[in-house]
């Protein structure tokens, strides 16, 4: 490739290439244009998913049947988690930010493997269409929950197959993402940025690429295992074949579990740059920040048994995963104490992502502290599968992921798009949203102590009051979300333009204009500085 | 649910309540002191008062304080949930033995003496042992006021126990989803003093609790609660999974038998086979392969008392 040094380069969004209108697009191998096709396509799969959540809500705000069948509750609640999990939050912060804004961040023009990168993608959208489409090509409507256990999902006809399929792919496209990630990391960091000088939303898309390598090609092989059952009748999973349904459930958890930290560590990278660039002080404890990601990383690859503490397990295997559970939320701990240390004496500037990063902080310690309580045996035996667990992971995975998400769509708004953003209406989306947030799963907290189990579609009077409240929280919660996505897509015909740096950050992001060229850098900067130098 | 005598309804709830109130209380201390923390810093140092930021870029020994903390605080934790845990493994021996079946979408409890049951009936203060079967799928049986459940796993042997402590009726859930009418899964525990269990226990002239009254079919209606037809079937004309009693007997159905629509009547004899062979014909509009058979479950003489039960639903 030449590398022309034209000081007027023209921006990734107007680069004129070989193909045009949207060929451009889906034919490129930018890693900004491909971060954007995974925006577009998980927003457009989130908004199914929200609006499916909407209507479960819905039927739930009085006992019996009020907007929908028990089958038709059990679809939605299905598509819904399989949307969610592994259509948005897996891809979610990686695909879009990780894509964007790696080779930036560490001074790369792109990515290791651009090629692979746009593949990625569209393993990406494969697997996500055959897992939608598996879902409603077999007998009947999907009804067996996103986690597919054996024996009931082999029992509702022929749908396994091609969904575990479609996850399969979507494994792929997670793998080459990691894959790529890594390398980019280990071959293309600017020269002088040695590893303690890179900033920590890399950190974290490192720590990612690593789970997503390991744990990801599990899901395979139990692809392979359901074939075999399937097709050749061994019986790994299926009783009547002399199977083992937990065997499943291992396999499951051994890659489902570790994905929870694909989601979540690449959120906490987001939230370290959003406090310390508005804070206007260096991240506190920047070692310990990285090593708290890495021992999370790790630690997380052995604690998938805590989602089976009542299926029957032995006694040291309940209280080995239990052990290590408690041991999980150690570096987490550690990096809110960081986070809130990182503000004190900094000359803090309170615009939206970082009321975003504020209200992070709040619900994902909630998140961690009923994961304790969860981890807890005794508890467990009480909480697991009611409520208190759709609450608790609705707030690890919608607060902590969704929250750091709408963060960085706010703080690289400008970077990405070229344009500033309305203020006052971002800050009224997120109110809504946050208020609505908390109305929504806070109920399910207490209804989930009452008794109350999941995936109920009908429930006993004495859960109607929490359900009623919680339906209202979904909808402030909605319009808060449309509010913020309409805003978001609105400002894109802003007239105010954005500047290189709006926000005062030191990474290397904020020293290219805005929107980027298409070779992100004219000259390949030589990094001296830790990457929060701000002295 | 919750006790007005000052006596818990197992004694599983205090073993919970350790656990569950020391975690959620340092939860709530440390959430509340955080979060004040953090909003002072950012009223505090909020950019128009604190112009300038005063750099620090860490600090060891406050990095092993809050690593410290947490581990301890992460260790007791642990530990209660432990202690907590281990005496749900330990079934006393004196313990009365209980069989639960689970299938979709009902469960049934059966007596070392063989008496079956719709609800887990049992006597107050006597550990009871339940033997935890599954015919098809995993389901999960969950006591909400005794803060225990157990997953019943098809294939595996698998115990729970438990000590009830007070009188009373409580429900009984299945936490494990497993299709259509899985939030229609439940039952009662019916907690009763030891002489009015032995009274009901040894009598087994009559096969559940609600049967009192001798009028036509009032048997046939106690087997089938046993046996969870009425999860799937109902008496009111309603649609559940399967086709309704009211009106059923002596009706004329289309059914597919072998891949081929045949017209036949709800007779004596297509019931008992619809028990005992319920695949081989299907009733139009309806799914394949979701009743199983209860050959050897059901026997001829109860058969006919469901007949006795199906004949009272038509109406004149």
């Amino acid at each position: 490739m030449i590398y022309q040094k034209d000081t007027a380069e023209p921006s990734y969004l107007d680069y004129k290439g070989k193909y045009k209108g949207i060929f451009s697009w889906i034919f490129s191998t930018d890693h900004k244009r491909i971060a954007l096709l995974y925006m577009f396509s998980i927003l457009t799969f989130f908004a199914i998913g929200a609006t499916l959540g909407l209507l479960m809500k819905f039927e739930l705000i009085a006992p019996g049947r009020t907007i929908m069948s028990a089958q038709a509750y059990n679809a939605f609640f299905t598509l819904h988690g399989i949307i969610m999990i592994f259509a948005v939050v897996i891809p979610g912060l990686p695909a879009v930010f990780g894509n964007f804004l790696l080779p930036i961040m560490i001074g790369a023009k792109d990515v290791a493997f651009p090629r692979i990168n746009l593949l990625s993608w569209y393993l990406y959208v494969t697997g996500v269409s055959l897992v939608v489409i598996s879902q409603f090509t077999g007998q009947g409507p999907p009804d067996t929950g996103w986690t597919f256990y054996a024996p009931y999902s082999f029992r509702t006809a022929g749908n396994m197959l091609p969904a575990v399929f479609g996850a399969f792919v979507l494994g792929f496209s997670s793998i080459l993402t990691g894959l790529n990630f890594l390398v980019t990391i280990h071959r293309m960091r600017a020269p002088g940025m040695t590893w303690l000088k890179m900033p920590l939303f890399p950190w974290t898309l490192y720590a990612t690429g690593w789970v997503q390598l390991l744990a990801t090609p599990i899901i395979g092989i139990t692809l392979l295992m359901i074939v075999a059952e399937r097709t050749l009748h061994i019986g790994f999973f299926d009783p009547t074949l002399g199977g083992d349904p937990l065997l499943y459930q291992h396999l499951f958890w051994t890659y489902s579990h570790p994905a929870v930290y694909i989601m979540i560590l690449p959120a906490m990278g987001a939230i370290s740059e959003i406090i310390t660039t508005y804070s206007h002080k260096a991240i506190f404890g920047y070692k310990f920040m990285i090593a708290s990601v890495l021992a999370i990383a790790f630690v997380g690859y052995f604690i998938w048994g805590h989602h089976m503490f009542t299926s029957g397990m032995s006694g040291t295997a309940l209280y080995t995963f239990s052990l290590l559970t408690f041991i999980v939320a150690v570096p987490s701990a550690i990096k809110v104490f960081n986070w809130i240390a990182t503000m004190h004496q900094g000359s803090i500037d309170l615009q939206t992502p970082f009321y975003w990063a504020m209200a992070f902080l709040f619900v994902f310690m909630i998140g961690g502290f009923s994961g304790l309580i969860l981890g807890s045996l005794a508890a467990n035996v009480h909480l697991h599968n009611t409520h208190f667990v759709v609450a608790h992971f609705h707030f690890i995975v919608f607060g902590g992921t969704g929250f750091a998400f709408f963060g960085a769509m706010h703080y690289w708004y400008p970077k990405i798009t070229g344009r500033m953003y309305d203020t006052r209406w971002a800050n009224i989306g997120l109110v809504l949203f946050f208020i609505g947030f908390i109305t929504l799963y806070g109920p399910m907290f207490y209804l989930g102590f009452k008794g109350m189990p999941r995936r109920y579609y009908d429930y006993d009077e004495v859960f109607h009051a929490g359900n009623i409240v919680s339906t209202m929280g979904s909808w402030v919660l909605y319009s808060g979300l449309v509010i913020i996505v309409i805003n978001l897509f609105a400002s894109l015909k802003s007239k105010i333009k954005a500047p290189s740096d709006p926000w005062g950050g030191k990474t290397l992001e904020w020293t290219i204009p805005s929107p980027p060229p298409v070779e992100n850098f004219e000259e390949i900067p030589t990094v001296t500085k830790g990457p929060y130098n701000y002295s | 649910m919750y006790s007005t005598t000052g006596i818990d309804a197992s004694n599983f709830v205090s073993t919970f309540n350790t656990s569950f109130y020391f975690i959620a209380g340092i939860s709530l201390f440390l959430l509340t002191g955080l979060t004040i923390t953090m909003l002072y810093f950012v009223f505090k140092y909020n950019k128009k008062k604190h112009k300038v930021a005063i750099q620090n870029e860490g600090n060891l020994l406050l990095e092993i304080t809050w690593t410290a903390i947490p581990v301890i605080l992460a260790l007791m934790m642990f530990y209660y949930g432990w202690e907590g845990w281990k005496p749900l493994g330990k079934v006393p021996a004196n313990a009365m033995t209980v069989t639960t079946t689970a299938r979709m979408w009902s469960f049934s409890f059966r007596y070392e003496n063989g008496k079956e049951s719709a609800d887990l009936v049992v006597p107050v203060n006597t550990p009871v042992k339940i033997n935890l079967v599954s015919l098809d799928v995993i389901h999960s049986l969950f006591i909400p006021a005794y803060r225990i459940k157990s997953d019943i796993v098809p294939g595996r042997e698998k115990v729970m126990w438990f000590l009830p402590e007070r009188e009373g009726d409580y429900d009984l859930y299945c936490a494990e989803y497993c299709g259509l009418r899985h939030s229609y899964m439940k039952s009662m525990v019916k907690v009763i003093s030891k002489e009015k269990f032995a009274a009901w226990l040894g009598d087994t002239t009559t096969l559940a609790v609600a049967t009192t009254g001798t009028t036509p079919g009032e048997e046939g209606l106690s087997i089938m609660r046993i046996q969870g037809c009425l999860a799937c079937h109902s008496s009111d004309g309603t649609k559940i999974v399967g086709p309704t009693y009211l009106n059923l007997f002596g009706k004329q159905e289309v059914v597919t038998r072998n891949g081929t629509d045949v017209t036949i009547t709800v007779d004596s004899a297509y019931i008992k086979r619809s028990i005992f062979e319920p695949n081989a014909d299907i009733v139009k509009g309806y799914p394949k392969g979701l009743m199983q058979s209860y050959k050897g479950k059901i026997s001829d003489a109860d058969i006919t008392k469901i007949i006795e039960y199906l004949k009272s639903l038509n109406e004149k």
